[in-house]
């Protein structure tokens, strides 16, 4: 983000409960609450730090108001809040131990690997163990005959295709934080990046991975071979946000680099004709390695900023990069040039170097800070539509922005239908980023009402949280949270997070399962 | 035996909250012999769930009822030049079916053929499920877009399950084109470790070979696909770069030689024979194979540049599962084919240490608490 929310006067951590109970969102408050502080575990405090100091080293354990201080938020700072203590672990042995301990005692832990998420899904808690992964960041084995890479979760997205580039090998997920986000963080949150449509999500390049349980058990799932025996429990792991286990290694799939890459920019005088060229260059077969697009708003904020030579008069602007050899990509640079005039483009520049792509990409890059330059703060939104509504939702967010009287700009992974709109506001001024949360959560449920989801690629976290009941019933929501009883019957791991209301595992029928028995184990059941 | 088919999800629901018996989940009951041997006393069929129910070329997305055929999904598909990218396979002549099965059967079952290689299995293009757990509710997960991380990954979970957690009603699937064509470089290689380093030295090459499979008798398959263009020159590139001497397949017969991969052809399976799916990582897979034929007498084929070996063994002593478990360090066995006997016996799915044993069974609790769903297919414990 451009600018943090230095200057925020609300008290967005507010740890009460609504009056209805379990509820974690009140709506007439439109403020944020977490699950309540458990008293005696704020009380033991001093007791809880000098039992994980029994575990680790004494400076792996921060206690001290002034060096907590940092770890009070992650990418979305507009929520703050000091953790408990911070742990440090360096060994799967010590992870364990934390856990044991904090299974043992009742106590919450939030896992952390560089904090960068974008919807707050590292947000400490104030009665929480924070357990921060920076620590392990090995690259332990690099194996190019099967074609993977074995990392340590505080490895950084990037260090990995550094760490394989040297063999023509990269790691395909690119989230734009790449050079910080590690890649326990990215299973975590399911990290996605401008390439997910022909390479996929995280979840589609990671093959297995070592967890450690909330008891401290350790286990693995998957590994160097392809497919997970019995359940698929890499797949629920993957996109869970940290609350069904900490992830301690990760086997990560690497890939040769294509040969050559290069961009087609085309302007439209419509997003209409600009969806369309979209929807029919995919329908022609082809998928692009990244395929951008940027409204008006965004087209004029990062012209102003980079001087990429974006046309101002256009109404959307789109990059298309393909890749792979050089013929393929040559060929296909023609069929997408014929598609484009073909839905009125009104310019077309295609890179001829590799200099040049770099630049069509530089404002699509810039568009972020471009925007932090022409207002004090911004919201960065994440929500999926299917393509083809790309121009109904553009205009609902039209007429959002008269009806809340702030500036919108967008931009727009197309070919996934991924959608990032920032939102213009000034923290300073009295109700303007109360009006951005609210702006914010309409085109979210206006992605949802269209048939979209609420976040494609940034993660639900505390976020979207309150807003998951517009895409799921109760009972959807229930089926996810049992999972999360399988993993953490006592909702130890990251609790607040993702679902907008608390239960007991008991009270959804999810009853304790003790030594890996069900009660009445061996009995017919019926 | 009582067959219950419900003909919408609220009549399914009914009948999974009224239960008194465990059932048997089917959709045209063509894997039924695929996992263990269990034989509930009721079948609840899904087959009125058998209707594709949006199809969007332009968004890359499918969505259709768990019972509608594979073979109806794949002809529609191809009427818009695409395809399922993981290409499932068609076990019906191994589990001796006079079906390929259905679109739920197949993600229930997690299938996937030699693409699976490069472009994924069943799981890495499922985007959403609608179905009834085990408590008789109706409950959907995921979406129909491509790019999805609101909540966790309830259909990928369910995709390989075996339909333990849920009845599924229907699944929605990304697609993707279809190649515009293919070839493929044939090696007649017989020495299992020269096939080895040939495949993973055509995966570890820059000219995108999609699927690298080993036939004894017929040699290394390595297949490019793409558009004409682009095919024609990496078959030059590929064949320059590996120095070796190759027989090329064309478009027809390359399709003709995956299929028979993807289905198996090579292995046969009368009575009395039993065959392994092993997944391992593809430099283990040469000799693991030759290890086990030689312990077994079996033969083996290998796909997914090795890392997929398929071990035809007598069924006899228990389809030799102590040795083949023994032998397989960092991966999995599945024994698909085998007569109802072993597989009621034998541990057809690989065992699992005790820690992620009770994780899993902990995660079929939650799901389906009273054990309605297909009980003791994937586990002898529940």
């Amino acid at each position: 983000m451009a600018r943090s929310f230095q200057t925020v006067k609300h008290a967005i951590i507010c740890n009460k409960l609504s009056s209805r109970r379990n509820l974690l969102y009140d709506p007439s408050m439109s403020i944020l609450t977490m699950p309540k502080p458990d008293a005696a575990t704020l009380a033991n405090r001093d007791d809880i730090v000098r039992g994980l100091r029994a575990i680790l080293p004494s400076a792996s354990v921060i206690d001290h108001p002034v060096h907590l201080k940092p770890y009070e938020s992650d990418a979305l700072s507009a929520f703050r809040q000091v953790p408990l203590v911070v742990v440090l672990p360096e060994t799967v042995e010590q992870v364990a131990a934390i856990l044991r301990y904090a299974h043992e005692h009742k106590i919450k832990v939030v896992p952390r690997g560089a904090g960068t998420s974008l919807s707050g899904g590292a947000l400490p808690l104030e009665d929480g163990i924070l357990l921060g992964m920076a620590k392990f960041n090995r690259v332990l084995d690099i194996d190019y005959e099967n074609r993977c890479a074995v990392v340590q979760p505080g490895v950084t997205n990037l260090a990995i295709t550094r760490a394989v580039e040297e063999r023509g090998f990269y790691y395909a997920p690119d989230p734009s934080s790449q050079i910080a986000c590690t890649i326990g963080g990215n299973v975590a949150e399911n990290s996605g990046g401008v390439h997910c449509l022909k390479y996929g999500l995280t979840a589609n390049n990671v093959l297995g991975v070592e967890l450690v349980l909330i008891t401290g058990e350790v286990v693995r799932l998957g590994g160097k071979h392809l497919d997970s025996e019995g359940y698929d429990l890499l797949g629920v792991l993957t996109g869970s946000e940290g609350m069904l286990g900490v992830i301690t290694e990760v086997t990560v799939r690497i890939l040769q680099k294509p040969a050559t890459a290069r961009a087609v920019l085309v302007a439209f005088p419509s997003s209409e004709d600009a969806g369309q060229c979209v929807a029919d260059i995919i329908s022609a077969g082809i998928i692009p390695g990244g395929m951008e697009m940027m409204d008006r708003p965004a087209i004029h904020a990062v012209e102003d900023f980079v001087h990429a030579g974006y046309p101002l008069d256009a109404e959307a602007l789109l990059i298309v990069e393909l890749d792979g050899p050089q013929v393929e990509v040559d060929h296909l640079i023609g069929r997408v040039q014929t598609i484009a005039e073909a839905n009125h483009s009104m310019m077309l520049r295609i890179s001829n170097s590799e200099d040049e792509r770099v630049l069509f990409w530089a404002g699509r890059k810039a568009a972020f800070p471009a925007v932090g330059r022409i207002t004090p703060d911004y919201l960065c939104m994440d929500g999926t539509i299917p393509r083809k509504k790309l121009p109904e939702v553009l205009a609902g967010m039209t007429a959002l922005s008269k009806h809340y009287g702030l500036r919108v700009a967008n931009v727009f992974h197309a070919g996934d239908g991924n959608l990032h709109p920032l939102i213009m506001f000034d923290a300073n001024k009295d109700d303007e980023l109360d009006k951005a949360l609210r702006f914010g959560a309409d085109i979210l449920k206006l992605c949802v009402k269209v048939g979209g989801v609420l976040t494609g690629e940034h993660g639900v976290g505390v976020e979207k949280r309150d807003l998951m009941g517009e895409m799921f019933s109760d009972i959807d929501l229930n089926t996810q949270m049992r999972v999360k009883c399988a993993f953490d019957d006592n909702g130890l791991l990251n609790p607040g997070k993702v679902f907008p209301t608390l239960h007991r595992c008991a009270d959804m029928g999810f009853m304790r399962v003790s030594g890996g028995k069900l009660p009445h184990d061996g009995l017919p059941r019926f | 035996m009582t067959i219950f088919s419900p003909a919408d999800e609220q009549e399914l629901a009914k009948i999974v909250a009224d239960a008194t018996h465990p059932f048997a989940v089917e959709g045209d009951g063509s894997k039924r012999a695929l996992g263990r041997a269990a034989d509930p006393a009721a079948t609840l069929s899904l087959s009125a769930f058998n209707r594709v129910i949006l199809y969007e070329p332009e968004e890359l997305v499918l969505e259709a009822g768990a019972a509608t055929p594979l073979d109806e999904i794949e002809a529609l598909l191809a009427t818009a030049n695409q395809r399922l990218a993981f290409e499932p396979p068609n076990y019906a002549r191994l589990l001796r079916s006079n079906s390929r099965g259905t679109i739920g059967g197949m993600i229930a079952c997690g299938l996937s053929g030699p693409r699976r290689l490069t472009s994924g299995a069943a799981r890495d293009h499922i985007l959403g499920v609608r179905g009834v757990n085990g408590r008789g509710e109706v409950f959907k997960a995921g979406g129909r877009v491509v790019k999805n991380v609101t909540g966790y990954d309830i259909a990928k979970l369910v995709t390989g399950s075996f339909g333990t957690l849920a009845a599924l009603t229907s699944i929605t699937l990304k697609v993707l084109p279809r190649a515009e064509t293919e070839v493929t470089l044939l090696a007649a290689v017989s020495d299992v470790h020269s096939a080895g380093h040939l495949m993973r030295a055509a995966l570890q090459s820059p000219f995108d070979v999609s699927c690298a499979a080993f036939v004894p008798g017929r040699g290394v398959g390595l297949r490019i696909e793409g558009i004409e263009v682009s095919v024609a020159s990496r078959t030059q590139s590929l064949i320059k770069h590996l120095a070796d001497s190759f027989d090329i397949l064309d478009e027809r017969h390359s399709r003709l030689f995956w299929q028979s991969v993807r289905d198996c052809e090579y292995h046969d399976v009368p009575p009395g024979v039993a065959l392994w799916r092993i997944s391992v990582p593809p430099t283990h897979g040469p000799g693991l194979a030759e290890k086990l034929a030689a312990i077994t007498g079996g033969r083996y084929s290998l796909d997914w540049a090795g890392g997929l070996v398929w071990l035809e063994v007598q069924a006899s002593e228990n389809a030799f599962a102590a040795e083949v478990r023994a032998a397989v360090t960092d991966g999995h066995a599945t024994l698909v084919v085998a007569p109802e006997d072993v597989r009621s016996h034998v541990d057809v799915f690989h065992p699992q240490p005790a820690a992620l044993a009770a994780l899993s069974r902990r995660t079929k609790h939650a799901f389906d608490p009273k054990g309605l769903f297909n009980p003791y297919r994937m586990s002898k414990d529940y």
